[in-house]
Formats: structure tokens, C-alpha cells, sequence
């Protein structure tokens, strides 16, 4: 492919210009052999900028060539996006390719691993205007540079186009040679690869296990041999133990599926091109998931401490709930509804860790759901929280629309909970604010931003995507998508493009909690 | 109508409270935000009881000192679970309200064992009960958020049914102590948005020498459901929001006297 653009990558690339050319021809060939499936960069700037730098010294190029070197390779990536199929946009529209990129972190020698390529990197969302891709993610510790925390920070309110993983969760796991792959996940550059395992539908399990394995929209039984809850009113005891079995059966038949799609990928689909550009013996992750967290623990949490009364159809089949009473809800740092979710993820973590996988994968587990939690919210009905048959779950481990009414700060601290030694895969946090939340000067927003993430980072939180826009605006970019072709916002590990979203994904996005304060 | 809010609401305290043995006090409720109730993100303690009635007051529900009482040690305990994020976010604790100094013992614990623990302090007053706050307490507190209402005592009288001058007198106290103080300025068109009470306020304020900076809080009517809940009539119901203009306007008195406002 190369050699029909002219090129010989062969032989090394002798300056800063060939290395991004040679680096976009392994990505191009690479995902255009998977017809443009989600495949990360890497963690390329500061790898290209030791080119960089050399030529800027040697005076062959100015700042601005290595600037325009940069945009221009930036711009290839965001094209990407052509080569894929379309079957892609009905699950997860908005324009997401996963070219994830990561920036910045510490490492292990103590020393930043920010250099000039990581601020070059960023400015081309100023430069080309703000995008979903590349997916830009930045490794954040609070003993990064301040420059560079601000930078991200001011980035970030003026683009929402930045999400944020803890450096200080990965670096001891992985390394500091560590990259971002598909757009969450945690993996060692060229030494390890994962079995994409998407995510089972954790709230449905608990209404299947209410409804004794029927399923509660169809009524046709789904798990053989559970018995259905038969009271008035839901018994925690009893739901948490019928629950356990659905569970076993659920991660039973996940990890199985996964294994049947995975060697018949392998047999038929095999990435030969990307695999030889890994090591010859990598270590594999199965990456299992869960979606639905946060209505699941909210659903226990009402049956717990407050009164449930399901509502049955003349089948039997129970398809909705009343529920009387207060109860706890996740995202307001209370343990009372907080640790339900932390034992579902350990639970769930612990069942799928008994079935073995396709190439002995070490199993892991995500909670981050992408756009599907609407997709995974209209195939759930009622639950026992009080959301309606349909409704959306909330995006990855948040707490549900409006039920985190301590502000960000109190929302993020539940997440953070979240055991990541349980959730390898990724534990995903979508945050949306109001500048003026932050503060009331811009460099008061951005120091305050700066804060948040040190705060959230350094108390255990894994991953955040940082939206930062006023209600206002999305409503008017609804009206007259015209007006916006770039409004990008962030949700669970990646960026998409707002107008670009279905009416009811746009809707969602506008009904979770916007902080007015934090 | 305005003149629904009774004054024999305004101190339905136990005063027995502040008594005896290890002050225990009311609080309505706390948070977490951020740049809003002074630096960096804060676990903001709202206490009960305010001898004001301010009358686009956000927060009638914090005029009564009711609530459960809580000790210095649970809120001690609060403060400790929240203090790893908040130091790492560089911001602190900030007891507000109501009016904090109605219950000044307590605040004083709280701020002294904060002080302890290494946290930031801020107070968030109207100064009206400045006299309550003893030195040590002051001495306790990094910031005192200082919101005067109104630049003249006929005004401030209209607004807040209390008059201006113990919080004059407080602001002094301040000034002498040399306490970072960042006053707070609620605009309020009719009522304390003419050029001459913006003015007055301004003048006072540059004079004192140790205000850091003036927040100016454009009047909104998110607290009129509130009063609604209470079975109370809002005061400012139909009462204009402050246009862009009128805030320029003021900020710009403010500044003009060389304060740095917002």
C-alpha cells in the first residue's frame, strides 16, 4: 500500500515528516483491514516528538510546520470514519471511530511524559475546531505540570473534547508504556490485546429473576428453572438470592457467547495486519461487561428501604412497580445504595471469572455502555426504582438523570467506589457542566477544573469525560443542527458529534443532571 | 404579600443550646460544589436559623433553626470523609446558611477543628451578627464571605427587614484584623440597584483596604417554589432579573473604586 503512494517504509523514517507518514500508513492499512472498526492510535505524541524536536533543532522546520504536521495528521484520522460500515451507525451513532490517542501521564521514573507534541496534539482542536476523533485522552495525575493540567482544563471548557483516565490506577498495573484501547480500556503498547465482549444487561437480569426467567416484555422464558417472586411486596433477601441465580446463568451464557465469537473471528476475521504489529506472545483480555449498573443498584436499593409492590399482568408476568417510601439513590456518596453497586461489580466480576476462555484471556470487566444505554433502556422494562418501561439507563457507571442531587463532586465520589481491581475493563463517568459552575472568571473555571480532577483522581475515580456547555445551546443545536456541524460532547469513553445523534440520544443527553453548581 | 414574613419567626433558636457543655448546633443541610462558595471545591455546611428575611432569599427554608442536632464530632466526621478530595482540589470548608453566627459556639468548634485537620475555612455572612463572633473564632476562619445588602440603612432596612449597621460595624472589625474578606453583592433591580446604594457599598468596601474581591449575584427567582412549600407569599414575585446592562452597571461602580468584581 505504501509503495502505491510512493513511499518505501522499509527503511527508518529519517525525519519528522516521514515518521507521521509512515505511523498513518500502519493505521491506515491496519483499519482499513477491519473495515474501519474501532482501533486506537496509541500513544503516539510523544513518540513523533522526538522527531519533532530533532527537526525544530536542526532548524529544517519552524513551530508552525510541526504544528501543520500534526493538524494534518489529525485531520487524516478524523476520516476514518469513511471506511466503515454502516451497520455501525444503528448502535453507536454520532461518529465515533475509537482512534484513541493518549497523552500525557508520569512516568515510572518520576518524570512527566508530556512534552510539546502532547500541547500540539490538543491544539488541533483549536486549530481545526473541536471533533470527535481522534479521541483524545489524557493520563491524568495530580503530579503532572501545572501548564499542562491548565492546558487540558482550558481545552476542555472551550472544546468538552477531552476525556480523563487516572495515570495513578494504570501506571502500577500496566506501566508507563501504556495506551488506550477501544476507548476506555487500559492495555500495555504492543504487549497485550482484548476480546471485545460489549456488555450484558444487568438491570433486565433483575426483572428477569423477579419474573422467575421470563422475560418481561415478551413473557417467554428465557432462563429455565427459577421460580418467580410470588409476594405483594419485594423481599431484598429473597430478590438479592433469586437475582444470584440469574446471574450465574447470565455470566455462564456471556462468556460462553463470547468464546464461540471470538474463535469464529479469529477463524475467519483475524487481524493480521494490527496483530504483526504486536508482540509474538501478548497477553489476551476477555472484556466483559455490565450496563445498567446504577438502575440495578437503585432497584435494590428501593426494595431494601423502601416498600416495592410489583404490578402483574394476567399472565402472571410482573411488568411494572409501585414504590411507596424514600430510598437511597447511587451518586450522592452514600454507602448505604453505594456499596450495593460495588458488590454487583464484584459479584458479577467473580461469576464470569469461573468459565474459561478462548485462548486462556484473562476475563476483565467495563462499566461503560458508549450511546447503548439507550439502545440497552428501550429493551428493559419497568424497574423496581420507579424508571419506566423504555427509558434510558444512565451512560456507564453514572448515577441515574437527576437522582445525584449533591452535585458532581458527590456523584464522582460514588463512582469512585467502584473497585477497578473488579472493573479492569473501564469504569466510565460522564460529567456535564455549566461553565459558570466552575467559577466565575475563566481562570478561576480553569483552576477549579484542574481541582476536580486531582480531587476525583487522587481519591480513586478511574475515568471522566468533562463536558462543559449550557443547556441553552443544546436545545437551539437540536432545533437548527445546521448551525453546529461541530458540536462534539462527550460520552462514556469517546466524543460524538451532537447533531449527529438520534432525537431520543439527544433528549438523554440533555436530561442528565446538568450541574449548575458542581 | 411582602408583609407576610412575621418578625416573631426571627429567632425561634433555643438559646439553652449554647449553654452548657460541648456546643451542639442545627444544621439544614450541606454540599459539595465548586467556585461558588469561595476557592476551589468546598463541603459547604448550611446552618439554620437567620435572623434576616431577605426578601429574594433562596433559602427560607434555612430561617427557622430546625433540624436534628448534630455534635462538633459528627460534623468533625463529615469533614474528615470529605477532606482528601477537597485538599487535593485545593479548596476547603465554608459554613454558610441561614446565618452561621446565629449559632457562633458551633461555628467556632467546627472552624477550630477544620483548622486543625488542615483545611481551608470560610464563613459566609451577613455580618449582622458580627458582635457573636469571638477572636478566636475569626482567627479560625482563612475567609470571611461577607454579603451586604443594601448600601444605605433605608434600603437595607426594605430588603432585609434588619438594619445595616452592625454588619458596617463587623466589616470594620474585619478590616482592623486584617481578614480576607470577599463581599458578596445580590442586585436586585428596584430595590438596591440604584447607582447610589451600589455606590455607597463600593466606596465603604475599597475603603476598608482588605477586600479581595466583590461577587456580584444577579437576583433570581429559583427560591419562590420555596417559599410556596413554606405557605409563604415570595416578597419579589414579579420582580425583574437583573439585565446585562444593569449588572455592567454595577460591576462597573465597583471596579471603578479599584475592586476587583465579578
Amino acid at each position: 500500500m505504501a509503495a502505491g503512494y510512493g513511499f518505501d517504509v522499509r527503511r527508518p523514517a529519517e525525519n519528522a515528516h516521514e515518521a507521521i507518514q509512515w505511523l498513518y500508513f500502519a493505521y491506515l492499512a491496519a483499519v482499513k483491514e477491519q473495515n474501519g472498526a474501532a482501533m486506537s492510535l496509541g500513544r503516539t505524541s510523544t513518540f513523533v516528538d522526538v522527531y519533532l524536536e530533532r527537526d525544530l533543532a536542526a532548524g529544517t522546520i519552524g513551530e508552525e510546520e510541526a504544528q501543520e504536521l500534526v493538524d494534518d495528521f489529525v485531520i487524516k484520522l478524523r476520516m476514518v470514519r469513511f471506511l466503515r460500515t454502516p451497520e455501525y451507525e444503528e448502535l453507536f451513532s454520532g461518529d465515533p471511530t475509537w482512534v484513541t490517542e493518549s497523552i500525557g501521564g508520569i512516568g515510572r521514573d518520576g518524570r512527566p511524559l508530556v512534552t510539546r507534541t502532547s500541547f500540539r496534539y490538543l491544539q488541533t482542536l483549536y486549530n481545526l475546531g473541536p471533533a470527535p476523533e481522534p479521541n483524545l485522552t489524557v493520563f491524568w495525575s495530580p503530579q503532572l505540570p501545572d501548564g499542562f493540567k491548565r492546558f487540558c482544563a482550558q481545552v476542555s471548557i472551550d472544546t468538552s473534547a477531552i476525556q480523563y483516565e487516572s495515570d495513578e490506577l494504570m501506571r502500577p498495573r500496566f506501566g508507563d508504556d501504556t495506551a488506550i484501547a477501544c476507548c476506555v480500556s487500559a492495555m500495555e503498547v504492543g504487549k497485550q490485546m482484548q476480546f471485545f465482549g460489549a456488555r450484558v444487561n444487568l438491570a433486565k437480569t433483575l426483572l428477569y429473576a423477579i419474573n422467575g426467567g421470563r422475560d418481561e416484555i415478551t413473557g417467554t422464558t428465557m432462563i429455565h428453572g427459577l421460580e418467580p417472586v410470588t409476594s405483594d411486596v419485594l423481599d431484598y433477601d429473597e430478590v438479592r438470592r433469586r437475582f444470584d441465580a440469574a446471574m450465574d446463568w447470565l455470566a455462564e451464557t456471556y462468556v460462553h457467547a463470547l468464546n464461540v465469537i471470538h474463535y469464529m473471528h479469529d477463524k475467519y476475521a483475524y487481524e493480521r495486519l494490527e496483530m504483526a504489529l504486536h508482540d509474538r506472545e501478548i497477553l489476551r483480555t476477555m472484556a466483559c461487561g455490565i450496563a445498567g449498573l446504577s438502575v440495578t443498584a437503585d432497584s435494590l436499593s428501593a426494595i431494601r428501604h423502601a416498600t416495592v409492590r410489583p404490578v402483574r399482568d394476567e399472565t402472571g408476568l410482573v411488568v411494572d412497580f409501585e414504590v411507596e417510601g424514600e430510598f437511597p439513590t447511587f451518586g450522592n456518596d452514600d454507602d448505604r445504595v453505594d456499596l450495593i453497586a460495588v458488590d454487583l461489580v464484584e459479584q458479577f466480576m467473580r461469576k464470569v471469572r469461573r468459565y474459561p476462555t478462548y485462548r486462556g484471556a484473562v476475563h476483565t470487566q467495563s462499566v461503560l455502555t458508549i450511546t447503548s444505554n439507550v439502545v440497552y433502556g428501550k429493551a428493559t422494562g419497568a424497574t423496581p426504582d420507579g424508571r419506566k418501561a423504555g427509558e434510558p439507563f444512565a451512560p456507564g457507571a453514572n448515577p441515574m438523570h437527576g437522582r445525584d442531587h449533591r452535585g458532581v463532586v458527590a456523584s464522582a465520589l460514588s463512582v469512585a467506589k467502584l473497585p477497578y481491581a473488579d472493573a479492569e475493563d473501564g469504569i466510565s463517568l460522564t460529567t456535564t457542566l455549566l461553565p459558570q459552575g466552575l467559577g466565575r472568571t475563566r481562570a478561576e473555571q480553569i483552576g477549579n477544573l484542574v481541582g476536580v480532577l486531582d480531587g476525583y483522581v487522587g481519591t480513586g475515580g478511574f475515568h471522566m469525560n468533562v463536558n462543559v456547555l449550557d443547556r441553552a445551546l443544546l436545545e437551539d443545536a437540536m432545533e437548527h443542527p445546521e448551525n453546529y456541524p461541530q458540536l462534539t460532547i462527550r460520552v462514556s469513553g469517546y466524543a460524538v458529534n451532537f447533531v449527529r445523534l438520534t432525537r431520543e440520544q439527544q433528549l438523554d443527553v440533555l436530561n442528565r443532571t446538568f450541574h449548575d453548581g458542581l | 404579600m411582602p408583609g407576610a414574613i412575621e418578625i416573631a419567626q426571627f429567632f425561634p433558636c433555643d438559646p439553652r443550646a449554647e449553654l452548657e457543655g460541648e456546643p451542639r448546633g442545627c444544621i439544614h443541610s450541606w454540599d459539595i460544589s465548586t467556585g461558588v462558595d469561595g476557592p476551589g471545591t468546598r463541603l459547604v455546611l448550611f446552618l439554620s436559623g437567620c435572623p434576616l428575611r431577605c426578601r429574594y432569599c433562596q433559602n427560607p427554608d434555612t430561617w427557622a433553626r430546625k433540624g436534628d442536632e448534630e455534635s462538633v464530632a459528627e460534623v468533625a466526621e463529615l469533614v474528615r470523609h470529605y477532606r482528601p478530595f477537597i485538599s487535593l482540589s485545593g479548596g476547603g470548608l465554608t459554613l454558610s446558611g441561614g446565618e452561621p453566627l446565629l449559632q457562633a459556639e458551633f461555628c467556632a468548634a467546627i472552624l477550630a477543628d477544620a483548622k486543625r485537620a488542615g483545611l481551608h475555612t470560610a464563613l459566609d455572612t451577613s455580618g449582622f451578627l458580627g458582635q457573636r463572633a469571638s477572636d478566636a473564632l475569626l482567627d479560625d476562619t482563612d475567609l470571611v464571605l461577607l454579603d451586604i445588602k443594601a448600601g444605605s440603612e433605608a434600603a437595607h432596612r426594605r430588603l432585609t427587614l434588619r438594619p445595616l449597621a452592625p454588619t458596617l460595624r463587623f466589616a470594620q472589625r474585619l478590616a482592623q484584623r486584617r481578614d480576607r474578606v470577599w463581599l458578596r453583592y445580590v442586585l436586585v433591580p428596584g430595590w438596591n440597584d440604584d447607582p447610589s446604594e451600589v455606590e455607597a457599598v463600593a466606596t465603604f468596601a475599597a475603603g476598608l483596604g482588605n477586600v479581595e474581591r466583590v461577587d456580584l449575584l444577579p437576583f433570581h427567582t429559583l427560591g419562590e417554589s420555596k417559599f410556596e412549600e413554606l405557605g409563604l407569599a415570595f416578597p419579589l414575585a414579579g420582580n425583574p432579573t437583573p439585565t446585562v446592562d444593569q449588572v455592567a452597571a454595577a460591576l462597573a461602580i465597583f471596579r471603578r473604586q479599584g475592586l476587583p468584581a465579578h
